[in-house]
């Protein structure tokens, strides 16, 4: 059933489950490094690995990460809680149980007001921000390479197992109707670019350091119900979120319209496809038999501490871009244009470095923006820097190049030869401004094109865009085009 | 057995070795099922020496905000840290496929 059939008689429900790996330096309860991408179970410990007689010690860091989290996120941050061992026996955990926070989490109650395209703002609840261990990864090798007995089996690293989470967890987000799948985008999105300015994650989508689970449930429309909901795991870039959302609504739709009944299931998004399929079914397998880890003590923030971290925490995102639009007196298409292209800080950078915001923008979204799409990278990691870009603007704003050298400036910064100033010098780009030899570039042009200069005598200043541009050619590009007009209507019409 | 509030039955203990992945035969069940009953009974004879004035609690020790800085300390290395698993690849610990798994 396709979504607007699905929407017309059907209300979502969602609830978001965000798992953010923090970055501190070692892991949640042991001493080991975090790094991601080293070589397998090289960051491990007796304690991490679950062995006999090891004991965890909580990293002091990772809790006021959280704290942070939760205060950035409106919530109430507990006086007292304890951290629970979630029981169960999988190979992920060496430990055969999690450690987690079950019904005293650090943080809860929380909001958070999610802006959308339009300018439209929906708050999301946040139920609770809790601490939790990451754990091992898993590779599956199926039976037709299997080497045990021709039998499946995985093989696991443990380098991941202990990293400190913290989940975040949404109360059911309702009557968000059709804009649904695009809520769930920009919540996504937006607490990313908060964890993000608080500095206490890569956040890094693409290497699992912030994964989605999305939750849906569909309702007879207007009945007030909640239905049975399925949970879409591991949804992991920002587009997914959309359009798992998306997949599940119209999915569901169809099952329910047709009679069924939705089964409460794990299932898993394919990037590829866009579909989601079945994982294993919730069963008495998820009979954690949680209970409170008896080799920690509790956690007991002191209210000073928490308001130290409150005062401390930076601007949140929608507040500072509101101020710097302000500030910069971009529109609105302008500002989101920024935002979306992950260039406002490059941009606000730009600015301190002495560029006119019109100036950092339109380079950063204009030929920079360009390079990256063709490189495949984001703008913020091209090999130039704000005060680059502010250089380069300078250069224009002297009349030393022109726009159209100041992309082969940008050209060569980007290749490594140097500074702006230095690629104007290396490859000789500073635009001639003798006006002595701009005067006989002039002359040569008028010569070359006599009815083009008599349809400027006779008034038509606007064929003077073709002696500009036959000047230009003469000048290699490295002249000043107001000032070449300036010159041709000068010696047409003075005389 | 008798049906104390802590008596545990065959049906539990099947529940908790499936939850344990543990296959049990009928009479193991029969077997271990007086065996935890015994166990939960001495745990329970706690209850009835701690009285209202005595709080809950989860640890012996009266401490809280025990924390460690963030700062790195030597892991194992990958051999030692596999030393112990019965079977090695690909620097990884190699474990048989877990029931129900994909």
């Amino acid at each position: 059933m396709n979504f607007d059939e699905a929407l017309a008689a059907f209300d979502p429900a969602m609830g978001l489950e965000v798992h953010v790996e923090l970055n501190t330096a070692t892991k949640m309860f042991c001493g080991c490094p975090t790094e991601f991408g080293a070589e397998p179970n090289t960051q491990t410990c007796p304690t991490c690995l679950g062995l006999p007689g090891s004991l965890p010690v909580v990293n002091g860091k990772g809790v006021e990460s959280a704290i942070r989290i939760g205060l950035a996120l409106n919530c109430s941050i507990a006086e007292w809680c304890r951290f629970a061992r979630k029981n169960y026996f999988y190979p992920d955990m060496p430990k055969n149980f999690q450690t987690s926070q079950y019904d005293e989490p650090i943080a809860f109650d929380g909001f958070l007001d999610v802006e959308l395209a339009d300018g439209e703002v929906v708050r999301v609840e946040i139920e609770r921000a809790h601490m939790e261990e990451d754990t091992g990864k898993s590779t599956h090798v199926g039976g037709s390479t299997g080497r045990i007995h021709g039998a499946d089996y995985s093989l696991v690293d443990y380098n991941r197992a202990g990293i400190p989470l913290i989940e975040i967890v949404t109360r059911p987000i309702l009557g968000t109707r059709e804009r649904a799948p695009e809520v769930a985008k920009a919540y996504v999105a937006q607490l990313r670019e908060i964890l993000l300015g608080l500095g206490v994650s890569d956040v890094r989508m693409e290497q699992g350091s912030m994964r989605c689970d999305v939750n849906l449930s569909l309702a007879p429309k207007d009945s007030g119900l909640l239905g049975t909901r399925t949970e879409t795991k591991n949804v992991n870039s920002l587009r997914s979120v959309e359009r798992a959302v998306r997949f599940e609504i119209s999915r569901h739709a169809e099952i329910l319209s047709g009679g069924g009944s939705i089964l409460q299931e794990t299932r898993h998004f394919h990037e590829d496809t866009g579909i989601t399929t079945s994982g294993r079914e919730k069963s008495d397998a998820e009979d954690y038999r949680y209970f409170p880890e008896p080799d920690l003590v509790p956690i007991a923030p002191s209210r000073e501490w928490v308001e130290q971290l409150r005062s401390e925490l930076p601007e949140p995102p929608r507040v500072r871009r509101a101020r710097l639009q302000e500030a910069w007196g971009f529109s609105d298409l302008e500002m989101r244009d920024t935002v979306g292209a992950g260039a406002l800080g490059l941009v606000e950078e730009t600015i301190a470095a002495g560029a006119a915001p019109q100036a950092a923008r339109k380079w950063w979204l204009g030929e920079l923006a360009r390079r990256a799409n063709e490189d495949g990278v984001e703008v913020s990691a091209l090999p130039i820097t704000p005060a680059d870009v502010a250089g380069v603007q300078a250069l224009v704003d002297a009349k030393t190049i022109n726009d159209k050298l100041a992309r082969e400036v940008f050209e060569g910064v980007l290749a490594g030869e140097g500074t702006p100033a230095d690629v104007v010098a290396k490859r000789g780009l500073a635009m001639v401004s003798d006006d002595g030899a701009l005067a006989e570039a002039v002359a040569t042009a008028i010569a070359a094109n006599p009815d083009v200069a008599d349809k400027i005598r006779e008034g038509k200043v606007a064929a003077a865009g073709a002696l500009i541009g036959e000047v230009m050619k003469l000048m290699r590009g490295k002249a000043d085009a107001a000032r070449v007009r300036e010159l041709i209507l000068e010696s047409l019409t003075s005389s | 057995m008798s049906a104390s509030p802590t008596a545990i039955t065959r049906e539990q203990v099947r529940h908790l070795a499936d939850l344990a992945r543990i296959d049990l035969e009928d009479a193991e069940l029969d077997h271990l099922a007086p065996q935890l009953s015994v166990i939960l009974e001495s745990v329970a004879s706690i209850s009835a020496i701690a009285a209202d004035d005595i709080e809950p609690t989860s640890h012996a020790l009266p401490l809280t905000n025990v924390f460690r800085d963030d700062v790195v300390v030597p892991s194992l290395s990958a051999e030692a840290a596999l030393s112990g698993a019965p079977q090695v690849e690909e620097q990884r610990f190699a474990v048989p496929k877990i029931l129900g798994e994909e």
